[in-house]
């Protein structure tokens, strides 16, 4: 599927000249909540990148003569129980809990993708058949599938992704499917056929480009719940393993344990989880009314 | 009216059987099977022990049989045996269902309460400041998990009001207030975040309706504003809203997961996950099971309201 340099020329000779940060501009005086979400989530993905850089301690060193010491100038956000640095945590559970969200969100979506395009674009009994197996998947709720799902394979950083990704799946096959739907009724796709494009081709070369929008927008306010899922599932020692610093994981037992003698322990990483969550469904909210209007406000 | 009935239902026991397939599968890839996690503490276990228990539990049998024997158990109504405490499961779970199911019902009365009003004036007043700040309370109510906003609130009440909420479950005959208070918490928490939802479609499908002509028609000849909006828009408004309160009511049983734990409110959804934590899986492959047929269940009652409520929808004419 190269892009030939013709068609490339020919773009941008069609397409009105204005630049990314015209766009960018525009994007934050129209939608500036929407901004602000990926602001966002910059901070998180820069955090995450660079958690290297911003840690002040080492994550998983312990130091038994400081625990669940209160946040003071050398432990801004205090220590833990086994006086590992909360701040140095948080800046490294940013890196798991996007890698996480990240490849969760885009294994669900890919898959269920694939899955919309064909069941849409086929139809008929596969169409009816495919529905029915992702009512199955959908009828359980979020959290329960992803539980049994990461019960059943074992805990590892891996089985997570995969945990949190088999819920979407559905949810991001409806989406590609109900757009499919209308796109295989266009006249190109017509013309397309017409010409003697096979249908493999048709559907991954001319439909496919055209859903790009409504699966953008799904992969965005997906990722706000697969990093909620994460956290959750880490909280319930079903999710991310040690020593990897999770979110969901610091909330955990000894976090409730030891909650009134230090709030930090819960207050930070909640904060964290939240800020994340917020920023991405701020953006996907924005994001759907620029690139998908008919679903603005649902 | 009667072949939509019979063809949802259908439908519903199809999906059943699916997720039952599903269920049955994940537990089955499982690694290591029952017996050798009963006996994983017990240390060293004779060969012809491990046979004779695989034998009792049944899973010596081939995988098909082991699962058509499920699903007749299920159809009985029967629900198994914990192997953890050796009990039957019913027996186990009958007195936590009152618990979840309270909790349940107080969230979703408290996010109707809150996401349909706060849904209406955020549409009534669309685009205004007031708009602007509900919504982004709604989408915090997303955001923050259920079971940390509840942390934070048990951690205000110790911090602040020096009151420690109690620590086991109170029955109402014990101490009427306690209880109350003790599953109003919960509720708060795990609704905020179902008000959300509800807040949001509320907003978009009045918005939708207060398009229509007909709401013309009513402002035009003078109806007033309160009238308008609650007697005739929120009405046909009220479709969506229903679909994702029957929606919503499925996510309701994944956030009590959580904060049946935190609050320590022995429910069903909390021990779903000590089951799953301690692998008794027999007793996690009926739970789940069971919270599957709740679930089809809510969405088929969804299903027939609509003609209830809604005149304009027929069914299969």
């Amino acid at each position: 599927m190269a892009v030939r340099p013709a068609d490339l020329a020919v773009g941008a000779e069609l397409r009105p000249r204005s630049g990314a940060w015209t766009t960018l501009g525009r994007f934050f005086r129209k939608k500036p909540l929407g901004a602000a979400g990926g602001v966002l989530m910059l901070a998180m993905a820069l955090t995450a990148v660079f958690a290297e850089v911003l840690q002040t301690h080492d994550p998983i060193a312990t130091d038994a003569a400081y625990t669940l010491g209160a946040p003071r100038a050398e432990h801004v956000f205090g220590t833990d129980h086994l006086g590992r640095d909360v701040y140095s945590r948080i800046v490294h559970g940013a890196r798991v809990s996007l890698i996480v969200g990240l490849a969760s969100t885009l294994l669900g979506s890919v898959l269920g993708g694939i899955i919309g395009l064909l069941s849409g674009y086929v139809g008929g009994k596969t169409d009816l058949i495919a529905q029915r197996v992702l009512d199955i998947l959908q009828g359980l709720p979020l959290l329960v599938l992803a539980m049994v799902v990461s019960a059943a394979l074992g805990p590892s950083i891996q089985n997570v992704i995969i945990a949190i990704s088999v819920p979407i799946i559905p949810r991001a096959a409806r989406v590609i499917r109900s757009s499919v739907l209308s796109i295989r009724e266009m006249q190109y796709i017509e013309a397309a056929r017409a010409l003697g494009v096979r249908h493999l081709r048709t559907a991954f070369r001319h439909i496919l480009p055209n859903t790009m929008g409504p699966f953008i927008v799904l992969c965005t306010a997906q990722l706000g719940s697969a990093i909620l899922v994460e956290a959750t599932l880490s909280f319930l020692s079903l999710g991310v393993p040690e020593p990897y610093p999770s979110w969901g994981r610091m909330l955990s037992v000894s976090a409730t344990e030891y909650a009134q003698k230090a709030p930090h322990l819960v207050l930070f990483p909640g904060v964290a989880i939240s800020l994340a969550v917020f920023g991405s469904n701020l953006l996907g909210d924005a994001l759907r009314d620029v690139l998908d209007p008919r679903l603005r406000g649902a | 009216m009667k072949t939509y009935v019979l063809q949802r239902l259908v439908i519903a026991v199809l999906t059943l059987l699916g997720m039952s397939l599903v269920i049955f599968t994940l537990l089955r890839l499982a690694p290591g099977d029952i017996v050798d996690i009963l006996f994983s503490t017990a240390g060293y276990v004779s060969p012809s022990e491990k046979q004779a228990i695989m034998k009792e539990l049944g899973i010596d049998r081939p995988y098909w049989v082991q699962y058509l024997d499920w699903l007749r158990q299920i159809a009985s109504g029967d629900l198994g045996k914990s192997y953890r405490y050796d009990l039957p499961a019913w027996q186990i779970i009958r007195p936590l269902l009152p618990v979840t199911l309270e909790l349940a019902a107080l969230s979703m009365v408290f996010a109707v309460a809150l996401g349909v009003p706060t849904g209406v004036i955020s549409a009534v007043r669309q685009d205004t400041g007031l708009d602007y700040v509900l919504r982004i309370f709604s989408l915090a109510g997303l955001s923050m998990p259920a079971f940390w906003l509840g942390m934070v609130i048990i951690l205000t009440l110790v911090t602040w009001l020096q009151w420690i909420p109690p620590l086991t479950y109170v029955s109402p005959a014990q101490d009427l207030k306690l209880h109350a208070v003790q599953f109003l918490l919960p509720a708060l928490a795990v609704g905020y975040r179902s008000s959300a939802l509800i807040m949001r479609i509320t907003r978009s499908a009045l918005l939708e309706v207060l398009r229509e002509d007909y709401i013309r028609t009513a402002w035009a000849k003078g109806q007033g504003g309160r009238v308008v909006i609650w007697r005739h828009a929120l009405k046909n408004a009220m479709l969506p809203v229903i679909t994702v309160i029957g929606i919503e009511f499925a996510f309701l049983i994944g956030g009590l997961v959580v904060t049946e734990r935190v609050f320590n409110l022995p429910g069903v959804a909390r021990f779903l996950v000590d089951a799953i934590l301690w692998r008794d899986y027999p007793i996690v492959q009926n739970l789940v099971m069971f919270i599957a047929i709740v679930v089809i269940l809510a969405n088929l009652l969804v299903d027939m309201l609509y003609g209830v409520l809604d005149p304009r929808v027929r069914y299969g004419s």
